[in-house]
């Protein structure tokens, strides 16, 4: 991660969620504490952008999931795998092909789908391959991004948001409408959606209203392709 | 034709060479058909067998390496080409594991080879000998495990040919591979390493002393044509970075170049050395053989051209490395294999080290490999419940 003119601004990206294997008190981000608890004990996880593999490690610990990851940094996934979780080094864009349909029974995308050049492809890459699909992402439309835009004319630097413009992996920001739009157009059903506000407290606004749009810094959505041709996989025991 | 092997080639018996031999009586179906044997397994362990017999690993070694990955090599004496790795606490721990490492079959080193004799001539095989497969190789294998009673392998772990041969018994035998570990490998070998490999053995057909490969039974060895072999192979092995750094353009022993063909320059020098120094060990006929071995692997190809069929419905879990400077098995070709154990819905690990030792970083202490390997290890000793080492 790049160092921020703010130094209070938390960096959100991948390669910072925790860290592995520090026994049972293990220290989760807000988001993916949020995650794991949308997340059925015993199941089969893969996690795109698993950073150092703090949900991994906390899912495989505490229930007992069998996880798997994609990682763009390679410090990431070498630490990863030095720790025994099963990652590939790859991204979201290139990656995500070769899977086969329902091959896991969620899919995790946090704080990623930004940064992806596909973003459209990719969340129906997430819904083919997982039965379901959780994805979390800054949403661009927190009254505070508006705010800082509107009244300094320079792009806006969140917790989320932390990079200058000149050298963000973001290069696809979208608000949570933009989101749920998107996700309308392609036929992903939107199961569930928790939006965090600035200290990272969940709250259940409709992702289809204004209120959600305008005071959440985050969402976190669980779909589900509504197309599904054929019934997923069994995954094996 | 004399019928005896002159004694200067063959003083050094295999038969006088430290390790385990098993001889196998029941002939094996080879993939051109033939059916070998009775034929040699030359092998070396290190640790102990557990009560479960769940602890063994199976090292695989590349084209010119041996069944003695941790000992002193019994020709040059130099130590074991994986003995940074396997040893007491190391990442292959032989207070932990039990490992086996066999030489293949077509090598030189014990196991039967074209420089074996051929008990229906009496002479050495030389091209008689069967064009062998790596498929082949893990048949043989495969046997011995049998032999020793271990019906599922902890892990199976080898770089380049290694790699290979990791990835025929993960899909020839997926319930006898619980991890597999494929090194800066490849599921089918590349135009441009077919390309080099012919290379190699053109140098060695080029060379007068080979004979029409009958160079044991006439007393002679074609050692110009082996060592240029092993020259230009052992370019590919090592990166341009590499080779610049140890080397650079530095002249060997001199101000200034000679305006001759002596090596005025160290690399020069260097890969003479390394030509003639391989020569002492390997045997030139055994470098056709195995080189055509690796030029006929193509995993798909078993599959009509499918490669996850060759892993489908594998349990078993993979850890794919590569290495970013390695050009003769270039990332590339280990993220193919990731992709198609991906379709497969296998349990794979893909890790690329950042290096700038080439191919050859797999033998050179790489602490992000060891590291890597290590945790990966662990991690698979966990859910197959093998104890820690004792310390």
């Amino acid at each position: 991660m790049t160092a921020s003119s703010e130094s209070t601004v938390l960096s959100f990206g991948a390669a910072t969620q925790a860290t592995v294997g520090t026994a049972a008190a293990v220290e989760l981000r807000q988001d993916l504490r949020l995650i794991a608890e949308m997340i059925e004990p015993g199941s089969r996880v893969l996690d795109i952008g698993c950073g150092d593999g703090a949900l991994l490690d906390y899912l495989a610990r505490e229930k007992k999931v069998d996880g798997r990851g994609i990682e763009l940094s390679q410090s990431g996934v070498n630490s990863c795998v030095g720790h025994g979780l099963s990652v590939i080094q790859g991204d979201a864009d290139r990656d995500l092909e070769a899977y086969p349909t329902g091959a896991f029974d969620v899919v995790v995308l946090s704080q990623t789908l930004q940064a992806t050049r596909q973003p459209r492809q990719v969340v129906e890459a997430l819904v083919r391959i997982g039965r379901r699909a959780i994805v979390s992402f800054p949403n661009f439309g927190f009254w505070r991004i508006r705010l800082r835009l509107l009244m300094t004319g320079r792009m806006p630097l969140s917790h989320c948001l932390a990079h200058p413009w000149y050298e963000t992996p973001n290069i696809h920001l979208c608000t949570i409408h933009d989101f749920v739009a998107l996700c309308d157009e392609i036929g992903v059903r939107v199961e569930r959606s928790v939006t965090l506000d600035r200290l990272g407290q969940p709250y259940s606004l409709d992702p289809r209203g204004s209120l959600a749009n305008l005071l959440a810094e985050q969402g976190i959505f669980v779909l589900c392709g509504s197309r599904r041709e054929s019934d997923p996989i069994a995954p094996r025991s | 034709m004399s019928t005896l092997v002159s004694p200067c080639f063959r003083s050094r018996s295999v038969e006088d060479w430290p390790g385990c031999r098993l001889i196998v009586r029941q002939p094996l179906q080879l993939d051109c058909g033939l059916d070998f044997g009775p034929f040699t397994i030359a092998y070396q362990t290190y640790g102990t067998l557990n009560p479960d017999r769940s602890n063994a690993i199976l090292v695989c070694h590349a084209l010119t390496g041996d069944q003695y990955a941790a000992d002193p090599h019994p020709i040059t004496g130099k130590p074991g080409w994986w003995e940074t790795l396997v040893c007491p606490g190391g990442v292959l721990d032989t207070e932990r594991y039990f490992l086996i490492c066999a030489n293949v079959l077509g090598g030189c080193m014990g196991t039967t080879g074209p420089q074996e004799i051929d008990p229906a001539t009496g002479e050495p095989w030389a091209l008689s000998f069967p064009v062998i497969t790596i498929r082949d190789m893990v048949r043989v294998q495969k046997q011995l495990l049998d032999h020793l009673e271990i019906e599922s392998l902890f892990c199976v772990i080898g770089g380049s040919m290694g790699a290979m041969q990791v990835l025929q018994w993960a899909s020839s035998y997926p319930d006898s591979v619980f991890a597999a570990v494929p090194i800066a490998g490849a599921a089918r070998h590349s135009a441009q390493n077919i390309a080099f490999h012919e290379v190699g053995r053109q140098a060695i057909i080029a060379d007068p002393d080979w004979c029409g490969g009958q160079y044991l039974s006439l007393g002679r060895k074609p050692v110009r044509g082996l060592a240029v072999a092993r020259m230009a192979a052992h370019i590919t092995y090592l990166s341009e970075a590499a080779l610049h750094r140890k080397f650079g353009r530095n002249l060997q022993d001199r101000r200034t170049v000679t305006y001759g063909f002596d090596a005025d320059f160290q690399v020069e020098s260097y890969l003479r050395h390394q030509g003639s120094t391989f020569v002492d060990r390997f045997d030139a006929n055994s470098y056709l053989y195995i080189t055509r071995a690796m030029d006929y692997f193509d995993l798909a190809a078993e599959h009509d051209g499918s490669l996850p069929s060759a892993f489908h419905g594998t349990r078993s879990r993979f850890c794919i490395i590569s290495f970013t400077s390695d050009w003769l098995f270039p990332t590339a070709e280990s993220r193919e294999v990731v992709h198609a154990l991906n379709a497969a819905a296998a349990n794979v690990s893909f890790v690329e080290i950042a290096t700038d030792n080439g191919h050859d970083a797999f033998l050179l202490h790489e602490p992000e490999l060891f590291e890597t390997l290590r945790g990966f290890l662990n991690g698979c000793a966990e859910h197959r419940s093998l104890s820690r080492s004792r310390s």
